[in-house]
């Protein structure tokens, strides 16, 4: 069984307004099969909707095999001709998601309008979301996973999921750098003369990656292969420091490369030292946290920023929390490298170097985002920036820096500083993005 | 003699979650799905809709040749099983065949009770639990005017109004004051009853059936009061009884079904039951008892299936919880739990439609209604899970369906 599209529902966005009760009893031509009610405390919603059980009790009961589940969108589909309207199904269901409608006489649930829901489109506050994240795992879990089995990196890290799914998307018309990191430390460049790889890898040094995969485009483009990827997988210390110059020269002629950076806030793979992109306040084991010294007292350089100002063919930022946002992007960011540079900057928590226990990496990614330490953006020369994911109503940046070992040591001024910053940040965005 | 590891005998709904259980974590250990009937799976409960002609005989069916082919599973129609023996783990067949099992389900089922009614054995009577029932009754219907139809449950009202609408002149004999009685309390079997009259079928209540005059398709049906109800078209519809003459000397513990514990095991080694044929634990009394329902079937089907693939994350079975869904003439009745009688507070309502709310100690232990209806499966979560309403009393019972889906949208995100 795979994953699939699905409603999801943020209460705490809701404010009650209807609308997509309105828009799904219009839709459908009946009663609306998704209902808001009241919820516990004022001001506060609730929905009844069919959740598209993975093992649909509703389907079990039902004594005519009118109830089934559809096996290519996970959709709970209802063959009316079947039906008998003993409503069986009801009982089966333990979140109204599908009941009686009083006028016909016979059951309704949801059907997600065929993968583009009524109901969300006119959501006002984003309450109701559709998240397109399964169908993206269901299609990649059946394409070639690139990267040698057996391979991995620390537990819960993020890097690995990276690899994996980018390298199925990209195919094996590929070459692909990884510079001295996580990724060829968890054995990308292979041991004993063979590669961790099924495309041609390699290691470049820290300082040097963007200018060989600039010759090598260069060397495909003279015999006439327009169909290979030349990209970086690269750490956010080989991109924004020892890097940069080549990253920086690259994206100044339009090199057409893909550079994906991985971005772990600093040298982890070594030992945990700082980079430019580490955040202010971090521990790191080159700015630790004693008598002298309280992690890290500068900001992180806004590498994403930087590259927007080399005005390349595509920049975007993306989180592994939102995997359905990072492939729509992947895909745009292949594209672009066949015109010019194209930067993805990947936010990629570190449940070693930052201490977070390995099942809450991928929630510190959504608890970066919510908090806006994260914005998800993209940027072309032709449309200019714009959010992919709204900033507006963030959670306190507080939520997500408690999280995080490596901030353990903050007290309410330093992560005052830290909500500052991020306040800055968004505010800039949002001048870039208005424009 | 065939072989497999996991022999099911029937094939109806707890058979199918079985195997839908055991397929979740063996992938492919064999298995064999025996059934006495000659078709594909089926539910009894379409045969009223068969008997009305809104379900034809072709599109009853719950699986196809192609599932069982994809699933790994050898269906065996017309085995009609007639013997167990656990120390040789063999089930034998009426057609001389045997099967050797590692583990087996007993799903048989139930079968109509017949009573013992002096003369029944000379007329031609029907029954409703097999699709050749149902057809059999349709045929017979189309030629009939008087149809008696003795038992006030679901299938004997289902019957009775599928006859009505055919335009049969149509009595009911029910032993109990009330039509449904195990399932709804006095108010509610009342306004159902009003339907069946308004329709013209006639309810002989707390009557009993104490002989049949005649013999071949006419007959005269005496009740205890001395009526005499004239019929050329008479069925029987008084109950089921669990499937277990097989089982005879097999050393299975039987009372009236297949008993098992909370893992759905009978008494002998790598044997289970489940669905209709086995009496498992009450969710309300915690005693055993039969609870012949697809809800039920389904649950411990699947509790079956997991303990019988040996699955890690199976939890021992909470007990049945009685529900039913009627439809009668377009309207609604429905009933979860413990309904008619017991708990300590009882909240009625009567505007267009009727409910009853039974609550003990904060907690919902049964819901109905009739002409109103509510998300069953809803209240059987809050029934089962006995979730505290104290908090939210009051508006549980003034708006029953909204405050539900709230304490599920928010208890389950």
């Amino acid at each position: 069984m795979g994953a699939f599209d699905t409603i999801a529902f943020h209460p705490e966005r809701c404010d009650g307004c209807g609308a997509c009760m309105t828009a799904c009893s219009t839709a459908k031509g009946g009663a609306s099969r998704l209902s808001i009610v009241p919820g516990a405390g004022d001001g506060r919603f609730e929905l009844a909707l069919c959740r598209q059980c993975g093992d649909p009790r509703c389907v079990m009961v039902c004594p005519a095999g009118a109830l089934f589940k559809e096996s290519d969108t996970g959709v709970i589909a209802w063959d009316e001709t079947r039906c008998i309207d003993c409503l069986l199904c009801t009982a089966g269901c333990a979140y109204a998601g599908i009941a009686l409608d009083d006028a016909s006489g016979r059951v309704s649930k949801c059907d997600t309008c065929d993968g583009d829901p009524a109901c969300v489109k006119v959501c006002p506050t984003g309450a109701l979301e559709w998240v397109t994240a399964g169908d993206i795992y269901r299609d990649y879990g059946e394409k070639e996973d690139l990267f040698v089995p057996g391979l991995s990196a620390c537990q819960g890290c993020n890097s690995e999921l990276i690899i994996r799914h980018a390298m199925r998307k990209i195919g094996r018309n590929a070459v692909v750098a990884t510079p001295p990191g996580c990724i060829p430390g968890m054995g990308s460049v292979g041991y004993n003369g063979k590669t961790g790889c099924k495309v041609p890898v390699f290691h470049p040094l820290l300082t040097n990656t963007a200018s060989m995969l600039a010759g090598i485009r260069r060397q495909y483009d003279r015999t006439g292969r327009k169909d290979m990827v030349v990209m970086a997988l690269a750490g956010d210390g080989g991109t924004s420091d020892c890097g940069f110059h080549a990253v920086s020269g690259a994206a100044e002629r339009n090199e057409k490369i893909l550079y994906v950076c991985v971005d772990n806030e600093g040298y982890m793979n070594t030992g945990m030292q700082r980079s430019s992109t580490t955040p202010f306040g971090s521990w790191t084991s080159t700015t630790p946290v004693g008598d002298h010294m309280r992690g890290k007292s500068q900001d992180a350089k806004d590498l994403p920023m930087v590259m927007v100002a080399h005005k390349c063919a595509y920049v975007a930022t993306a989180s592994t929390g939102y995997m359905d946002d990072l492939y729509a992007k992947l895909d745009k960011a292949i594209a672009a490298s066949f015109e010019g540079f194209s930067y993805l900057h990947i936010y990629s928590p570190c449940p070693t170097g930052w201490r977070i226990p390995s099942d809450k990496v991928i929630e510190a990614c959504r608890l970066s985002v919510e908090s806006n330490f994260v914005t998800l953006w993209e940027y072309t020369r032709e449309k200019g920036l714009h959010f992919t994911r709204s900033p507006d109503r963030p959670i306190p940046v507080q939520a997500y820096v408690e999280m995080l070992g490596k901030y353990r040591h903050l007290n309410a001024a330093e992560t005052a500083h830290i909500q500052a910053k991020v306040d800055e940040k968004v505010a800039l965005l949002r001048q870039l993005a208005a424009a | 003699m065939r072989k497999t590891k996991y022999l099911i005998v029937g094939s109806s709904h707890a058979a199918l979650e079985a195997l839908r259980a055991i397929r979740q974590v063996d992938g492919d250990g064999a298995m064999a799905m025996l059934t006495r009937d000659a078709h594909l799976p089926y539910s009894p409960t379409i045969l009223p809709y068969v008997v009305s002609g809104r379900s034809p005989a072709s599109r009853v069916l719950l699986r196809d040749e192609k599932f069982f082919a994809e699933n790994g599973c050898t269906f065996v129609p017309n085995a009609t099983a007639t013997a167990l023996d656990a120390n040789a783990r063999t089930v034998a067949l009426a057609s001389g065949e045997t099967w050797y099992y590692e583990k087996l389900l007993i799903a048989t089922g139930a079968a109509p009770a017949i009573p013992p009614i002096p003369g029944l054995e000379n007329v031609r009577f029907h029954v409703l639990r097999s699709l050749e029932d149902a057809q059999a009754l349709r045929a017979s219907m189309q030629g009939a005017r008087r149809a008696v139809v003795l038992g006030a449950g679901l299938v004997g009202l289902h019957a009775a109004e599928n006859l009505a609408e055919a335009g049969l002149v149509v009595s009911v004999v029910e032993m109990q004051d009330h039509v449904l009685a195990g399932y709804f309390d006095a108010t509610a079997s009342t306004r159902i009853e009003a339907a069946f009259r308004d329709h013209g079928v006639t309810l002989h209540l707390g009557r009993k059936a104490v002989g049949i005059e005649g013999a071949g398709e006419s007959c005269t049906v005496r009740l205890d009061d001395g009526t005499g109800i004239e019929a050329d078209l008479l069925l029987v519809a008084v109950g089921v009884k669990p499937a277990v003459e097989w089982l005879a000397g097999s050393g299975i513990a039987i009372n009236k079904g297949v008993l098992v514990d909370d893992a759905l095991r009978t008494n002998l080694p790598d044997i289970w039951a489940a669905g209709d044929v086995a009496e498992a634990r009450d969710f309300h009394t915690g005693s055993p008892s039969l609870i012949g329902i697809i809800p039920t079937a389904v649950e411990q089907g699947r509790i079956a299936g997991m303990g019988m693939a040996g699955d890690s994350y199976l939890k021992p079975y909470a007990g049945g919880v009685p529900v039913n869904t009627f439809r009668f003439f377009g309207r609604v009745a429905l009933s979860i739990g413990k309904t008619t009688e017991g708990g300590a507070e009882i909240a009625e309502h009567e505007a267009q439609g009727y409910r009853r709310a039974v609550l003990a100690e904060g907690r919902l232990i049964g819901f109905s209604s009739v002409d109103e209806p509510f998300d069953v499966g809803v209240m059987g979560e809050l029934i089962r899970r006995r979730v505290d309403l104290s908090g939210c009393r009051e508006s549980f019972l003034a708006r029953p369906l909204e405050t539900g889906r709230r304490l599920m949208s928010e208890g389950w995100r």
